[in-house]
């Protein structure tokens, strides 16, 4: 990782495609992919690690992207909620997510959806409490949680 | 968006450069492995670092080993979901694990290092707020102020500690290897605390916590209870670690460590000792817990209130002992 | 989840079907632009520099040094924007920036606009503002009393009394002397918060002379007209647009000042400003629950009927008036709408404190009375001996009656959802075992207020649609917060022209493109807007089925509309026919409630609604008796809800309401120490995770409301209100506790428990409530029977 000035040069793989980028040292990864790369669909609703909407997958495993620095990232693959789509195919957490009514305002949708592909991709078959145990740190306030958990049960069973 | 402020991030080729660049900028520096209790600390501006010495990336720090006396020796930089995914850590050490399980939620686990865990800041609602919060409360004396607002007639900030994985392995008898400038050393984890929450750890400024051993468990069976308000994201109200070695049904050794009741974890295996030699039964239990708890001096400067923060010490304790124990 | 129909639906197609949100894709991608998500070109960054004083005067603000950073392209102060605001007529009491004097730590004074928000921070740290600190009044009892200093307003009074009110329906006095039983309890409700996961955002353009305004609210034309009030510009140049939204729960229903900071900035600077709220900042913008502090005696007769009431609030506004004089009335006005109260007094008060000011949150202001209403009720059955559900029922409104306070009930379905919750919890034949308990509460709320926040005569909400080469839009100011009125209108178009819901493309909230919707408060919108969009679509049918029947020689009546035809037509065949012998193919809908849904007397404004959703719930919990740790097991929830649109949409609110006021009953409070707010995030204020929540059983009870749309009623706040209530009820059957306060929190279940131990009375709670001076009681006659049919 090099410098220029103050600013540093982030490698990165967002979404599968490659990205050299320009950063400040001291911009989270949260604001890299939101104003250095226009990928708004990473939300935030505290930027200090507390609520979980700006979840994404870094090297697979869901972070808290308003806690990573650039420096702790590079040469990382990135994905966030605008690569979890194949195409214009729902993903079957997404169109578990739609079919469950597990969204309502959608703000903590990305996290969640991503939190929740995490979990599918090493346990298809979870359990309850473990779907509670993986999703435990994304704070919903509009579903009461229990179309999340039918949703990802169903998008389980539809990946099996 | 609540902003870091400005630092040059470094990343050493290696420990011992890291330490270099520690003992170069002194106070001006900071480590930082998974960045789940720096930054935030940072945005609120309650830590304002020049340099940040990135860590994580260091392979010698990231490696779970066998140590030759049968234990293991776990890198600084493994994260917490490292620990709770590893087998053999569970068996061997399952009060540890089971706290290493319960820090935060899971996506921080995934960033957070037992490293950092261990070295956790201590925590307090009149201290783990924005810099424009403090500002119009005035201060306290763990930054930019002068007084304890808690205990304003302590001379010492009562932050609390909030370490869930530090009790347990307080209660296996773990050890820290630390470098630093002079080299390596390798002290009690019990140790590195003290009763003071602005200058709550006793590793020197340019010194790296480089791993956590762990000795080998031999016959001694653990747990750790947390008290929170929720089933997750919540720092510690009450933590109690038991580490138990039984000989049948008798109790041949025990050791307790409470935390978040205080600055540091306390070592409180003392009041243990009615258990020795005598099958777990609730009535010596009791006394056990309520002798152990004694020490806790919980303060009105975390969630729900201190009066019952201190009775759940009580039950804390009760609960660890009992799963350490494995009865009912 | 269970659906009782009274009434068949087998010859609707879409209407009551489990279907996905119309919006759900753009979400689940990542796509939908949220206010914070839009950027403009060349835009600017504000933030605001808030007050660190909880009541002080603003003695001189110094920007010199902030305008001379480098990247800094404007700072305003209160000077920039003297005109006054605010949501209700009576309280236009706010300034957007604040330059005479602060009432509430995060008060704003200045605003900085600057290239970027580490820019615009940093000038707001160079700002000077000098001030004078004044008595802070933190508490119901300190505003009470005369202040030593000055109040926190200079209008309202005396002292910092915010308003007050006192009526009576009845003769109060006769039926406690008819009385064989009364009981008196005094009650405390701790303030909470929405804690939308979306941090308000707001961006401006001002372009030659049109302002526009994207923000993250729930009610645009009420944001408009506040732009037009503090900009005084005509309505007509200003354009504000609810963004998709994030979550409002009632937390984004007031003109803010960062909407006016980014307006007046985008003015001065000529550029795009943003502002975004940090997640502290949104806890001092607040508008949440009011702490109520309430006194309620009861009189019964010796079979458990209900002679008289008296009921006292008194309500911690907060610093400003907000929706307050509203807040406080409804502390007031439901009480009636689902039991039968024969002699009814009501005293309330709202008091200004210097703490964020307090609002509208689900339920709005009716959580706090219902908590206290429903434990007193239990508390009078225990004493005469009576099974709490059965003194309920002994006292339950019927359909198509009158209330005492002159409120219209209609369609009522609460021995309905009485029966679906008791009889599918097993509730009267619950097993008794330390440690476990059940709880049982009813409810009632609002489907929209029967008036406008400002008097006037025009309709509630207005909704256009046009068929255009066969495509159908829809454009109606109501405001989708998530949850989901776009959806509830598209359906309820789609079932009148024969389409699917996604088959109408919506635009909403938009007071550019969209005639008026008073906004999404009050839970109006599925049947006011519904009713609107009813309306158009039914027009709209008429025009289309008119067509077709000139050209295959048939009477309207004879051609059926449905699977996206009508007739043997398709529908875009149809609408082009329509249109070749039309032109443009447009039609409306309005909606105003009907006359006479209330009473006539001062202050008869709170209340009326043109119909009343009913809610019943049962909790399950264990409850630790060492520790008060309580575990909640399960939650039935019975909600008649007249007819669903979209079941799925309805089960959503359900589960959210429950979980909304499981969350606040159990951990959630916004709490001040020295001034300040004690825990302004969201890992120090509590809400509930995926392990907190119980499973919930939802019963959808069908009462088909007449004048709803299909018959529909609302769900976005009912299903919330007897939650709270019957968790309290159930700790009580738990423990033998009394927890007379929420939240209801362990450490509250441990202090009553050590009472009980010590031979005292097991309850946490208020022990006294204030003497008030509240103003002479006003004796409203009976409602004049001869103007309604009932």
């Amino acid at each position: 990782m090099g410098s220029i000035g103050s600013h540093e040069v982030l490698r990165l793989s967002v979404n599968g495609r490659s990205h050299e980028l320009l950063v400040k040292p001291y911009a989270t990864l949260l604001e890299i992919l939101r104003e250095d790369l226009r990928l708004t669909g990473t939300k935030h609703g505290c930027e200090a690690g507390e609520c979980g909407a700006c979840v994404v997958l870094i090297d697979g495993a869901p972070q808290l992207s308003c806690l990573v620095l650039p420096g702790q990232i590079n040469g990382s693959e990135v994905t966030t909620i605008e690569g979890v789509t194949n195409g214009s195919e729902l993903h079957p957490v997404q169109q578990a997510f739609m079919d469950h009514g597990a969204l309502q305002c959608g703000y903590c949708t990305p996290g969640m959806v991503l939190s929740s592909v995490a979990l599918l991709e090493s346990n298809p078959a979870p359990s309850r409490e473990e779907i509670k145990e993986a999703l435990s740190g994304n704070l919903c306030r509009c579903t009461g949680y229990a179309s999340i958990i039918e949703a990802v049960e169903d998008a389980g069973r539809s990946m099996a | 968006m609540l902003r870091l402020p400005r630092f040059s991030y470094l990343r050493p080729e290696s420990v011992a450069e890291a330490v270099q660049i520690l003992s170069e900028y002194g106070d001006r520096a900071r480590v930082v492995a998974g960045g789940t209790d720096l930054v935030p600390k940072m945005k609120r501006g309650q830590i304002e670092p020049e340099v940040v010495v990135g860590l994580g990336h260091l392979d010698e720090l990231r490696q779970i080993r066998p140590t030759e006396d049968g234990g293991f020796e776990i890198g600084a930089c493994v994260t917490l979901t490292e620990v709770v995914s590893n087998p053999i850590l569970r068996s061997a050490y399952p009060g540890y694990v089971k706290a290493a399980g319960l820090v935060s939620s899971p996506a921080l686990r995934n960033s957070g290092t037992i490293g950092g865990n261990l070295c956790v800041d201590t925590r307090c609602n009149y201290y783990d707020e924005s810099y424009e919060w403090r500002k119009a409360l005035g201060f306290c004396m763990k930054k930019d102020g002068d007084i304890c607002r808690v205990a304003p007639a302590s001379a010492t900030c009562r932050a609390i500690a909030s370490s869930d994985t530090a009790p347990a392995a307080i209660s296996m008898n773990a050890t820290v290897v630390l470098a630093g400038t002079n080299g390596k050393r390798e002290v009690p984890v019990a140790s590195l605390y003290q009763d003071d929450g602005q200058f709550y750890i006793t590793k020197a400024a340019d010194e790296i916590l480089v791993s956590l051993r762990m000795p080998e468990p031999g016959e001694w069976k653990s747990s750790y209870v947390k008290v929170r308000s929720r089933g997750s994201i919540d720092f510690p109200l009450v933590g109690a670690a038991a580490a138990v070695r039984m000989n049948g049904s008798l109790v041949e050794a025990c050791r307790i460590v409470i935390t978040a009741v205080g600055p540091q974890p306390l070592d409180v295996s003392q009041a243990a000792e009615p258990l020795l030699g005598k099958a777990i039964d609730p009535a010596i239990l009791e006394e056990v817990a309520t002798d152990a708890a004694k020490p806790a001096r919980p303060l009105d400067n975390a969630d729900l209130s201190y009066v019952w923060r201190k009775r759940m010490t009580r039950r804390a304790i009760e609960q660890a002992i009992r799963e350490a124990a494995e009865v009912a | 989840m269970t659906n009782v129909v009274t009434e068949t639906s087998s010859d609707l197609r879409v209407i009551g079907k489990s279907l996905p949100r119309v919006d759900a894709v753009g979400k689940l991608i990542g796509l939908t632009a949220y206010a914070d998500d839009m950027e403009l070109p060349n835009t600017l960054y504000c933030k605001l520099l808030r007050s660190h004083h909880p009541h002080a005067r603003v003695l001189s603000i110094d920007t010199s040094a902030a305008k001379a950073l480098d990247g800094v392209a404007a700072v305003i102060t209160g000077e920039d924007l003297p005109i006054k605001y605010g949501i209700m007529p009576t309280s236009q009491d706010e300034h957007a920036l604040e330059n005479e004097k602060v009432r509430f730590v995060g008060d704003p004074v200045a605003a900085v606009a600057a290239v970027d928000e580490e820019t615009a921070l940093a000038a707001c740290r160079l700002i000077k503002v000098e001030y004078e600190p004044l008595e802070a009044i933190e508490s119901i009892e300190h505003a009470l009393l005369a202040p030593s200093d000055e109040p926190i307003h200079d209008y309202a009074g005396p002292g910092n009394i915010h308003r007050m009110g006192a009526l009576e329906f009845g003769d109060v006095d006769q039926g406690f002397e008819n009385a064989s039983h009364i009981r008196e309890d005094v009650f405390f409700y701790e303030g909470n918060t929405h804690l939308p996961m979306e941090q308000h955002s707001a961006i401006a353009t001002f372009v030659g002379d049109q302002l526009t305004l994207w923000s993250s609210t729930q009610n645009p034309h009420y944001v408009h007209r506040a732009l037009a009030r503090v900009f005084d510009m005509p309505m007509g140049h200003i354009r504000v647009v609810a963004a998709p939204h994030g979550g409002g729960f009632g937390g984004k229903s007031d003109p803010f000042s960062h909407e006016m900071a980014v307006c007046k900035l985008a003015m001065v600077t000529g550029r795009p400003v943003k502002c975004t709220l940090t997640r502290e900042e949104v806890f001092y913008v607040h508008r949440g629950r009011h702490p109520v502090l309430m006194w309620v005696r009861t009189g019964v007769s010796n079979d458990g009927k209900i002679l008289a009431m008296h009921f006292r609030t008194a309500l911690d506004g907060g610093a400003y008036g907000s929706y307050g004089p509203a807040s406080m009335l409804y502390t007031g006005a439901l009480q009636t709408t689902t039991y039968n109260i024969p002699a009814y007094r009501f005293e309330g008060v709202r008091v200004f404190t210097n703490k964020a000011p307090c609002g509208p949150k689900r339920g709005h202001g009716t959580p706090q009375p219902r908590f206290a209403l429903e434990l007193h009720l239990d508390k009078i059955a225990e004493e005469i001996g009576l099974d709490p559900v059965e003194l309920r029922r002994r006292n339950y409104v019927k359909p198509y009656t009158r209330t005492i306070n002159h409120l219209r009930i209609t369609s009522c379905g609460i021995e309905e959802v009485t029966d679906q919750v008791i009889e599918a919890s097993g509730f009267l034949n619950r097993k008794r075992r330390l440690g476990h308990g059940m709880g049982f509460a009813i409810s009632s709320y609002m489907c929209g207020a029967g008036l406008p926040i400002y008097w006037n005569k025009l309709p509630h909400s207005e909704c256009i649609i046009q068929v255009n080469r066969g495509g159908v839009s829809l454009y109606c100011g109501a405001t989708d917060i998530g949850q989901g009125s776009d959806t509830v209108l598209a359906t309820v178009a789609a079932e009148q022209l024969g389409l699917q819901p996604t088959d109408i493309r919506i635009t909403s909230g938009d007071t550019g493109l969209t005639p008026v919707d008073l906004g999404s408060y009050s839970s109006r919108v599925t049947f006011m807007a519904g009713n609107a969009a009813l309306q158009a679509a039914h027009e709209m049918r008429n025009i289309l089925v008119e067509a077709v029947a000139e050209k295959m020689e048939c009477s309207p009546q004879e051609v059926m509309v449905g699977d996206g035809k009508i007739g043997e037509l398709t529908f875009e065949e149809a609408a082009t026919l329509a249109q070749e012998k039309l032109g443009v193919l447009a039609t409306r809908g309005s909606y105003a409630p009907p006359p006479n849904i209330g009473g006539k007397f001062k202050a008869s404004g709170v209340g009326p609604s043109p119909a009343y959703s009913y809610s019943a719930a049962v909790v399950d919990l264990d409850a630790d008796p060492y520790s008060g740790e309580i575990q909640l097991n399960k939650v039935w929830l019975a909600h008649d809800i007249g007819r669903s649109i979209n079941a799925l949409a309805v089960k959503g609110q359900v589960e959210g309401g429950v979980y909304m006021g499981l969350s606040e009953a159990m951990m959630e409070g916004q709490l001040y120490r020295h001034g300040l707010h004690k825990q302004p995030s969201m890992l120090d204020y509590k809400s509930f995770t995926f392990f907190e929540m119980p499973e919930v059983d939802t019963f959808l009870v069908e009462t088909v409301d007449l004048e709803g749309p299909y018959g529909a009623k609302e769900v976005g706040q009912g299903p919330l209100l007897p939650v709270i209530p019957a968790v309290a009820s159930a700790v009580h059957d738990a423990l033998g506790v009394w927890i007379d306060e929420v939240p209801i929190t362990p450490d509250k279940i441990m202090r009553a428990l050590d009472a009980k131990a010590k031979g005292r009375e097991g309850r946490y709670g208020p022990k006294n409530f204030p003497k008030i001076s509240y103003p002479s009681i006003v004796k409203v006659p009976p409602f004049d029977a001869s103007s309604s049919p009932f």
